[in-house]
């Protein structure tokens, strides 16, 4: 599954991303491999979202959010 | 004298570069709760405990040195331009100590180019509220530099801060983190070969941004493009590698230096507001509600201030026409300098009142908020949530505005935002709605409590608002771009304004409005006080000889006579020819040749457009009878018709037409800078002023 199809309070683990350009910022800001994620709100018109990863929030539209593959 | 020492201030956004600077200088940088804030370098000096001084630079703040947007890239610049002006010789790197994880991959990231450096831990104090442990010392150890623990926003730490750049030496002390040669072993090698690179990692630097480095001539960087064909040296997944071995080295580091204090876990404060703030059905409401709640305080609570300067300027007034001698330059004193000060300083409290409500929205931490609710609604026509910042500070005024378009990565959404941020309703417009609004819209309140003037402004700013909306979704489908848009960003916690550092930006804004308008405004109001005293001798003799004949006649009311010759010397004269020349194009849109004049000198700004209506209505008027601007334009009257110059319709005009008109020259060039092309400048003035102009034109045809 992706981080796109999280709701609203579940969690997940990084496993990879299907995109290279994109995982590049990503990871910079902290979301890697390994790294617990959980969704924690979206945006009243539906996109984009909000998680925590790494210790801090973080937030990212739902087209993003699609290149991160997770494991539950 | 010996030469100062350059320290710079490199940290991830948000983290406290600026307030530390604040600390440091003794300046008043400007400080938000919001990733962004500051995007271009700032200079101070900073005193330290052995009696030197050294300079401070405050930048922008980046995530890595992989810049992607045009404010990163300046930070970026101060560290790498060997040989530029600013090259630190000692870099500060301001981490935020409760999100260490992914502050110190930037730490890394320049422990690596080997330039003396000290780290930073600020917001020690938050993090220690969140039950994080941090051995300092071991921490010091392991990198082999100073680590200090600051907290910038109650100035503690900073003297040990001090004391370590004093201690600073001029060679970089610190560890390697990761093997930077292993990423691409031949290329590096290759690099550090033929270019005067200090580390290993400057040469990779040197790989990965080439194309971006101004310092590098075309042959420079044609040369390492070469070579990164030769070694086939891929820049996305080389920089893949680099930051998952650099979080690697990380989290070893945290792993043996921070210890987490479970029981202080748990659901936050910050999360708990924002399932209210941002709630799916609640979110907008609540910001509707709150910028609702601004407009209405602009106009109840500037009531009382605003009476009090106008009666104060009247005061003065007077009491400087009777002191005075009669003459010439009594004349353009009062009724030229005077009149127009009065008329944009009682403007004041509501602009003072609009700033303190735009910094709170900054400083608690609410404005990335509305960036991320917004961010839908700002894709679909054509713009990105980051968008939003410069938007609402637009509503204070345009030129920062512009310059805060720096934060968006995307150069079309960038360029989308410049072209439409100057239709918000920036603070000059103030005085003119307010005024405008004050002769139209009766003075009632509806259902008791909501005042209608209020409503007519925040509808004002509605309009102001939907014409950049659409205006923007318009250029969508007009500017070109294959960049690929993404909105990634960090929203901070919540924080509790600082309310010292509001007063003091609320201080500096009201002084900088003060002083900039004020000097406009005198000088425009010289130039226009001659401009309609003086016209074609002949003429102006002619109306003399006329006028004393008739004094002569007698059963000729003599203070009838009197205003009827002024008026008449008003349109003799050069501003009377210059409002007549652009007459019959402003006709149709409901405006005589005296609001022609103040068209023409609101190009200027915006704002002197109610000191110019002060002045022409002096000229023109009773000269013993004074009274406010106000009264002066709610009794004018049309010569020719008998009926009043500000109707509805002509007010209503007027006001849309300095809705979309680009009448302020400091825009103008500020998006000439940014932009570096004439090219924008001109299709923002182009657009602007049709839509001005067709937007008068019709709201008078339809009311009149
Ligand atoms: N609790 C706490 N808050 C702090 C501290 N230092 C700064 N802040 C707050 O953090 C926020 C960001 O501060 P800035 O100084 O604007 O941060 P910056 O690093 O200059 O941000 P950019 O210019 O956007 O890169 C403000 O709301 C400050 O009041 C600190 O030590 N403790
Ligand atoms: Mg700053």
């Amino acid at each position: 599954m992706n981080l796109s199809e999280l709701t609203i309070g579940d969690c997940g683990t990084i496993v990879d991303f299907t995109d290279q350009e994109m995982s590049v910022k990503l990871m910079e800001m902290g979301c890697l491999p390994g790294e617990l994620v959980k969704l924690e709100q979206v945006a009243p018109l539906g996109d984009p979202i909000a998680i925590t990863v790494a210790g801090y929030k973080l937030s990212m539209r739902k087209q993003e959010a699609a290149t991160i593959l997770l494991k539950r | 004298m010996s030469e100062q020492l350059k320290v710079a201030l490199i940290g991830n956004p948000n983290t406290g570069k600026s307030t530390l600077f604040n600390d440091l200088t003794g300046l008043n940088q400007k400080v938000g709760n919001f990733p962004g804030v500051t995007v271009d370098k700032k200079t101070g000096i900073a005193k330290l405990p052995n009696g030197h001084s050294v300079e401070i630079i405050d930048l922008p703040g980046i995530y890595s040195l992989y810049a992607k947007s045009r404010d990163e890239q300046i930070a970026f610049e101060v560290l790498y331009d060997r040989k530029g002006t600013l090259r630190p010789d000692l870099v500060i790197v301001v981490a935020d100590a409760s999100n260490l994880k992914r502050n110190l991959l930037l730490y890394t990231q320049v422990a690596d180019l080997n330039i003396p450096v000290i780290l930073v831990l600020n917001m020690i104090d938050v993090a220690e509220s969140n039950g994080l442990k941090i051995d300092i010392n071991k921490l010091s150890n392991k990198l082999g530099i100073r680590v200090i623990a600051v907290n910038a926003r109650q100035n503690k730490g900073v003297d040990d801060l001090k004391q370590a750049i004093a201690n600073a030496t001029r060679v970089a002390t610190q560890l390697r983190t990761i093997k930077v040669e292993e990423l691409a072993p031949e290329l590096i090698g290759e690099i550090s070969e033929k270019f005067p690179v200090s580390s290993p990692y400057e040469a990779l630097q040197l790989a990965h941004q080439h194309e971006n480095l101004s310092s590098l001539s075309t042959e420079q960087s044609d040369l390492i493009e070469t070579l990164e064909q030769k070694h086939s040296f891929h820049s996305s997944s080389n920089q893949a590698k680099e930051t998952v071995a650099r979080y690697s080295f990380i989290n070893d580091l945290l792993f043996d230096c921070v210890t987490q204090d479970e029981s202080a876990k748990g659901e936050t404060f910050s999360n708990r507001i924002d399932k209210v703030l941002t709630h799916r059905f609640f979110g907008l409401i609540i910001f509707v509600l709150i910028l609702f709640l601004v407009f209405q305080s602009i106009f109840t609570f500037a009531e009382y201030p605003m009476s009090f300067i106008e009666t104060a300027f009247l005061n003065l007034e007077q009491w400087l026409s009777r002191v005075m001698p009669d003459g010439v330059f009594t004349n353009l004193l009062i009724n030229g300098v005077i009149a127009g000060l009065s008329g944009v300083l009682v403007f004041l409290p509501q602009i003072v009142i609009l700033f303190f409500f735009i910094a709170v929205l900054e400083d608690t931490g609410y404005m990335a908020r509305v960036t991320f609710m917004m961010d839908k609604l700002m894709r679909k026509v054509g713009l990105n949530g980051k968008s939003v910042v410069p938007l609402i500070s637009g509503v204070a005024c345009a030129v920062p505005a512009i310059m805060a378009t720096r934060t968006i990565e995307n150069w079309k959404d960038r360029v989308i935002t410049i072209l439409v941020t100057p239709l918000m309703s920036c603070s000059a417009r103030l005085p003119v709605y307010t005024l405008l609004i004050s002769l139209v819209v009766p003075d009632q309140k509806i259902l008791g409590f909501l005042s209608l003037q209020g409503l007519a402004l925040l509808s004002m700013y509605l309009i102001g608002f939907f014409a950049a909306i659409g205006a923007a979704w318009v250029m969508k489908k007009i500017v070109r771009s294959r960049e690929r848009g993404y909105f990634i960003m960090e929203l901070p916690i919540y924080r509790m304004p600082r309310w010292s550092h509001i007063g003091l930006q609320m201080y500096e804004k009201a002084k900088t409005f003060v002083s900039e308008a004020g000097k406009i405004i005198i000088a425009v109001s010289v130039i226009l006080w001659v401009l309609s005293t003086y016209g074609p001798a002949n003429k102006m003799a002619a109306i003399d000889n006329k006028y004393e004949t008739l004094a002569k006649t007698a059963g000729n009311d003599q203070k009838l006579l009197e205003q009827e010759k002024s008026a008449e010397k008003l349109e003799a004269s050069y501003a009377g020819i210059l409002g007549r020349s652009i007459e019959p194009v402003i006709k149709p849109l409901g405006y005589d040749w005296k609001i022609g004049i103040a068209l023409i000198t609101s190009f200027a700004a915006r704002e002197v457009f109610v000191g110019t209506m002060a002045t022409i209505y002096s000229v023109e008027g009773e000269g013993d009878n004074l009274v406010s601007v106000r009264q002066k334009l709610s009794s004018a009257k049309n010569p020719e018709t008998g009926l009043p110059v500000f109707t509805v319709a002509t007010a209503f005009s007027l006001m849309l037409f300095y809705a979309f008109a680009m009448q302020c020259v400091s825009t103008i060039a500020i998006v000439y800078r940014e932009t570096k092309s004439i090219k924008w400048p001109l299709i923002q003035l182009a657009y602007m002023t049709a839509m001005a102009y067709f937007a008068g034109l019709i709201v008078f045809q339809l009311l009149k």
